[in-house]
């Protein structure tokens, strides 16, 4: 069972900086374009009065660190180049020191036990060429959340310097893949930091469980089962460890049009986390229904007797994209929440499937498959058909945006000698910082928490 | 003794006939045979050695040892068990397989299914479920889907040869349970299959 540590985290005070500013462009990272020049950026070690905290300092630095670095955006400067040693962070730094070894901003942090026992972490980021703090900022927290309070540095780091939210405060569930004692694959639903750290399993090894998704409002998933012989969408607290399985009894509102033998698969949330659009096997094939969580009332949306499958929502909860074989092969399309308005979103050759609408509501990504390649794309959500493709190769699946949607983890298919390995890689969506994501095994169907609290 | 020399060629063909070869070259009237003559060998000489009492003192010959018994084998089955799994699938061939990306039936895929269906009208007891199988060359939802679409073509292929739907489950697993593991296209074309299994009612 996961528990999510209590998090006792209160921002305290910002905390100011003595001195004048100078009249030049602020420091400032552009996202938007693929990114040839990160931005040098020194990290000391958070310091310590106390002995026995200076490892933690180092530790919540290097996690920072890493969390910078992994974004592609940022270039930390080796600790071994820095002259200057920061030993109290309400001085001002010796900013020439930093320039020299062409530090662009400098983040300094002071962590410290107080008398109740929790941590106080406490950080200035400083511009260097200007000569200004950036940021000052100081959290209390369980000392058991340290790394949480990392990653929070790290997205304030990110916002202050991007414009854009960060994403380094979240989880991501996942399909660990591993093989049985029958050489049979094994699927399970497992859990970590989105660093990495701190992996768990959600679910044994004595079912299938594929295709999670989590809820943008709270820390629930849905995700497909298959402990009852065949695929069944199941929702999962993740606080308290509950699983249950959405339609065994049909759903209301529509229980006699539900095929008793029928499937149910992937299940995406509306904004608000109140209800689900999932596709379930009706006795004319698989159709879009919507899933109230709290009147448990399950209402269609689509009739095509093609297959409609992979719904989610845009993120005002107006319209959904699916894919479908209405028009020969399997297609993007969008329609208003109530079914109407169908509308299709790409027009190119290939197979389009595993549509996923950006947070940020101007692109989809999908899956093509083409003359035996797979690419990840992202088209326009507004009909014109425009598309990017932003990495091709063996097999690409399952394509989960960052909560800032500029970031997307998919699962990536390569051949081997005993079959296709599995893994989870990242890409920005420049098509920039290509990198794998760190689980301990084979892995695939990624799904990305909102920023947690 | 005109039996004896032949019977013991019978006999060591008798033996090499049950353990070496196929199970359709049993004599057993041969065995029978051979067991009578043998006793009344026996029994010939001691008739032999008891009638002559007046004669000379016996020549001491050397009495060869009694062959083993024959061993007399049942019967070795001919096939497996009416009704039986293995008869379902050495009979009518337990799958049928699908082109790239489709879920039509061709014409030795309904050919298969005729012959299911023959058998599950014989066996009108059992139930079946059939499941939809995928190659790995296609996104993990969208499997899931095609495999339903493959279960139900042979599930409807059954009805319509009159096989009662009730005694039908369908399941689909996508590209999660393949037969083999290669990525070329030998393995996917296997790989692409609707696959009936007998669930309930067959012999064992």
């Amino acid at each position: 069972m996961i528990r999510l540590l209590a998090s006792i985290l209160l921002l305290v005070a910002a905390m100011a900086a003595p001195v004048a500013v100078h009249a030049q462009e602020p420091l400032r990272v552009d996202i938007t374009q693929g990114n040839l020049d990160p931005l040098p950026v020194a990290l000391p070690n958070f310091i310590s009065v106390d002995e026995a905290l200076a490892e933690r300092g180092a530790d919540i630095t290097r996690v920072i660190t890493n969390d910078l670095a992994s974004s592609g955006l940022f270039a930390p400067i080796d600790q071994g180049a820095y002259i200057e040693d920061i030993e109290n962070i309400d001085l001002r730094p010796r900013f020439s020191d930093w320039r020299v070894i062409n530090a662009s901003a400098l983040l300094v942090g002071r962590i410290t036990e107080q008398a109740d026992g929790r941590l106080l972490v406490a950080f200035r980021l400083w511009d260097t060429r200007l000569e200004t703090q950036m940021l000052g900022v100081q959290y209390v927290t369980a000392p058991e959340n340290w790394r949480r309070v990392a990653h929070k540095v790290a997205d304030a780091v990110y916002q202050r310097l991007t414009g854009e939210q960060g994403y380094f405060d979240t989880r991501i569930v996942y399909v660990a893949e591993g093989r049985g004692v029958d050489g049979e694959t094994l699927h399970q639903l497992a859990i970590m930091d989105q660093d990495g750290a701190n992996p768990s399993f959600l679910t044994d090894r004595s079912y299938m469980a594929l295709l999670p998704n989590f809820s943008p409002s709270a820390q629930e998933i849905t995700y497909v089962s298959f402990l009852e012989g065949q695929a069944t969408t199941y929702l999962y607290d993740l606080e308290t460890g509950r699983q249950e399985a959405l339609f065994a009894s049909g759903g209301r509102g529509v229980a006699s049009q539900i095929d008793p033998d029928g499937q149910s698969l992937s299940a995406r949330f509306t904004p608000d986390g109140s209800q689900l659009a999932v596709s379930v096997e009706t006795r004319n094939g698989h159709d879009i229904h919507m899933f109230d969580l709290r009147t448990r009332e399950l209402r269609r949306l689509t009739q095509h007797p093609a297959d409609d499958v992979e719904p989610s929502f845009s993120p005002d909860g107006e319209r959904i994209v699916f894919s479908s074989s209405r028009g020969g092969g399997s297609q993007l399309y969008t329609m208003n929440r109530d079914g109407s308005d169908v509308q299709r979103i790409t027009f190119g050759e290939g197979r389009y499937t595993t549509p996923v609408w950006s947070p940020r509501g101007d692109l989809i990504a999908f899956t093509k498959q083409s003359n035996g390649r797979f690419s990840l794309g992202v088209v326009r959500a507004d009909g014109s058909g425009i598309e990017r493709i932003l990495f091709e190769g063996y097999y690409v699946d399952t394509p989960a945006w960052s909560p800032n949607g500029r970031v997307l983890l998919f699962t990536r298919g390569e051949p081997r000698s005993n079959g296709t390995r599995y893994e989870i890689w990242s890409i920005d969506l420049a098509g920039f910082n290509l990198r794998r994501l760190a689980t301990g095994g084979m892995a695939s169907d990624p799904a990305w928490s909102p920023l947690i609290d | 003794m005109r039996g004896a020399s032949g019977g013991a060629d019978s006999f060591s063909r008798l033996v090499s006939g049950v353990i070496g070869s196929k199970p359709d070259k049993v004599w057993p009237d041969e065995g029978v045979n051979i067991m009578k003559i043998k006793l009344f060998a026996i029994a010939a000489l001691g008739a032999f050695a008891t009638a002559c009492a007046s004669t000379p003192e016996p020549v001491e010959e050397p009495i060869p040892a009694p062959q083993p018994e024959p061993v007399i084998e049942p019967a070795a089955p001919t096939g497996p068990a009416e009704g039986s799994i293995e008869h379902f699938v050495e009979t009518a061939g337990d799958r049928v397989f699908f082109g790239y990306d489709r879920h039509d039936l061709s014409a030795e895929a309904r050919a298969v299914l005729r012959d299911q269906a023959a058998w599950l009208m014989t066996y009108g007891d059992t139930r079946i479920t059939i499941a939809g199988h995928c190659d790995e060359r296609g996104t993990r939802e969208y499997n899931l889907a095609l495999g339903a679409r493959r279960a139900n073509a042979a599930r409807d292929y059954l009805v319509s040869q009159g096989v009662d739907p009730s005694r039908i489950t369908t399941t689909s697993f996508g590209k999660e349970r393949p037969t083999c593991r290669e990525s070329n296209e030998q393995c996917w074309a296997v790989n692409r299959n609707s696959t009936t299994t007998i669930t309930s009612g067959y012999t064992n």
